[in-house]
């Protein structure tokens, strides 16, 4: 009887811890968020959105860095997406079980959570110190660095779950391979592959580490890829370490922006990852 | 049906000749598509060369000077040009070291939370919660860790660790010295938070993966569901969790944003916990654009080179693990 009691007990015990634990988990993630809303919503107003960083003590907005996070997204994306796409299908269509795939898989997954601030050592190297100064452009290339992994994982695991039927069909038509996998494998795995494409966008939007020595800051508004450029989390890791109480307001302002587009990001690959991914 | 190469063809030609060429065409089209993927799944390895390299080359000034002492030197003086990677290298791994220690037992309690005791309508939404937390940036923890957490230890925690641990021998010297609030418990605990999510979300898939049918037998001989995960699902699970926790490893190892806010950038090794210390990547965030001097610069490289080799190491490790234990159940 006293065994079974005692092992009732550290059952009992068990459960409940794990039960806290994940009250825990969540109780953070709801702490965080409230953190954020809560010091944010104070300055919150249009003028963010309409005017540039301020000088240190006065007030500003945050259109320079937002704008320049949003171009080099984009540039990111246009160079990382096409590199992993066709890195993925090579995976998926062509080489399943060849060696280059397994080992492209390895070395992928490996830069998958590799330390972004080595991509910007490896950036700086590359094209800032060849260059002899920081520019948009290296930013944007070090982005799609830590694009290209993203990419070739979803693409491959997407088209991988094409059904093999739709292949043959298209093969039984005599269809080349090449208009195969664009025309019936690409539309069969859309939703996936654009749920890749918007994890990576959610993945880089954040990236702050691989843009301190490639992008660098801009204090003002600038549009040329040649030369440095704001971006928010630069600006946000800049102003929150400095004493400036305007400059604290607004870095948490940015870290709102950034968080509840990330989730946003989030949210939307997630449910247009769990539609039919094939048709 | 559609014959593509009718499709294709140019129809102010002859049929019988364009449709060879037609043919023709797709063949060269066909053939580039492949050799332009093949490129790009090339262009993978080729970026993890270029790292390497171009890390190794930048490096090179620093480790031709320094040789195998800047591993274990604990300088780091810009102005004499004396540098020593010691200190950024404790500092990280003793942040990942608290990081692991509390995340791995919490991460497996909520997995174990989700796949035994959770309502099914519930798992979902804590599954999908937990995941979200994974995708908040690192900057964001950063600056909550700076502007809110920090303080708060400050506050309550330090001080209790302090008086609570003051009169006992080793752990004295392991809680001395002010609350500072950062530092390298608190760059630790918000690691903690950070890889919590990468650990609970892998070991959440690996332990659904243990057969139900081991599960029910246990249960059917009277175990108690602590008893199913101790004895069942741990050790079906063991080679998963693993590599689950060396992916989190790599991640608080590597993780930049989050620690340089909230670890103080102090270049020394110190016994307490409660002192400002710098880890690798904290160090290169902070100084990299303000160093002056091709040594200072390529050391700085160096201090990257080695996060990369231990991160590397520690992930190739959790990968192999993993696609071991995927060819096991597929």
């Amino acid at each position: 009887m006293t065994l079974y009691r005692r092992r009732r007990v550290r059952n009992f015990v068990v459960m409940g811890l794990s039960l806290a634990a994940t009250a825990i988990g969540l109780g953070w993630l709801a702490l965080i968020l409230g953190a954020l809303v809560w010091e944010a919503f104070v300055g919150l107003s249009l003028s963010v959105f309409t005017e540039m960083t301020p000088p240190p003590g006065a007030s500003g907005g945050l259109l320079n860095p937002i704008v320049g996070s949003l171009i080099m997204t984009v540039i990111a994306v246009v160079i990382g997406t096409p590199l992993g796409m066709l890195a993925g299908t090579y995976m998926a269509e062509y080489g399943r079980h060849s060696r280059l795939t397994q080992v492209v898989r390895f070395i992928n997954d490996i830069l998958l959570s590799a330390p972004s601030i080595v991509v910007g050592l490896f950036v700086y190297e590359i094209l800032v110190y060849q260059a002899g100064h920081f520019s948009a452009l290296a930013g944007a290339v070090a982005l799609a660095v830590i694009v290209v992994p993203v990419v070739v994982r979803t693409t491959e695991d997407m088209l991988v779950l094409v059904p093999d039927t739709l292949r043959e069909a298209c093969a039984s038509i005599g269809m080349p391979r090449a208009r195969m996998i664009s025309h019936v494998c690409y539309r069969a795995a859309r939703a996936g592959l654009i749920t890749g494409v918007l994890l990576a966008v959610a993945r880089i939007s954040g990236e702050t580490a691989p843009l301190l020595f490639t992008a660098l800051n801009n204090q003002f508004f600038s549009l040329d890829l040649n030369a440095p450029m704001a971006s928010l989390p630069v600006v946000i890791f800049q102003f929150a370490l400095s004493p400036y109480k305007e400059w604290q307001a607004l870095a948490w302002i940015g870290a709102l922006i950034i968080t509840f587009g990330v989730l946003a990001l989030s949210i939307a690959a997630r449910a247009l990852g769990t539609k039919e991914t094939v048709l | 049906m559609v014959d593509v190469a009718f499709e294709a063809q140019n129809l102010a030609h002859p049929p019988v000749a364009s449709r060879s060429k037609a043919l023709a065409k797709l063949r060269l089209a066909d053939a580039a598509f492949f050799q332009a993927t093949r490129g790009c799944a090339l262009a993978v390895l080729i970026i993890l060369g270029g790292i390497i390299v171009s890390l190794i080359y930048g490096a090179a000034p620093a480790l031709r000077q320094f040789g195998f002492g800047f591993l274990v030197s604990e300088r780091w003086n810009p102005v004499t040009e004396n540098f020593g990677a010691a200190a950024p290298v404790y500092g990280t791994l003793v942040t990942s070291f608290i990081a692991m220690l509390i995340a791995v037992p919490i991460g497996l309690l909520i997995a174990t939370f989700l796949t035994e005791l959770c309502p099914m309508w519930l798992r979902r939404p804590i599954g999908i919660a937990i995941e979200l937390l994974a995708g908040i940036p690192s900057i964001i923890y950063g600056i909550w860790g700076l502007f809110v957490f920090a303080p708060f230890l400050q506050r309550t925690l330090q001080p209790a660790l302090i008086s609570a641990f003051g009169d006992i021998p080793v752990l004295s010297s392991l809680f001395a010295g002010p609350p500072y609030g950062i530092g390298v418990l608190t760059a630790g605990l918000i690691l903690a938070i950070m890889v919590l999510p990468f650990i609970t979300s892998i070991s959440r898939d690996v332990f659904e993966a243990v057969p139900p049918v081991l599960k029910e037998a246990a249960y059917g001989i009277g175990c108690t569901t602590w008893e199913v995960v101790r004895n069942v699902v741990l050790p079906y699970a063991r080679t998963g969790v693993i590599g689950g926790v060396m992916l989190g490893l790599g991640r608080a190892l590597g993780e930049t944003m989050a620690v340089t806010f909230v670890i103080g950038n102090a270049h020394r090794i110190s016994a307490s916990l409660l002192a400002p210390g710098t880890t690798i990547s904290a160090t290169i965030a902070n100084e990299f654009t303000e160093a002056v001097g091709d040594l200072y610069t390529s050391s700085l490289i160096a201090l990257g080179l080695l996060l990369f080799v231990i991160t590397f190491i520690v992930l190739a490790a959790a990968r192999y693990l993993l696609l071991r234990l995927d060819q096991r159940i597929g």
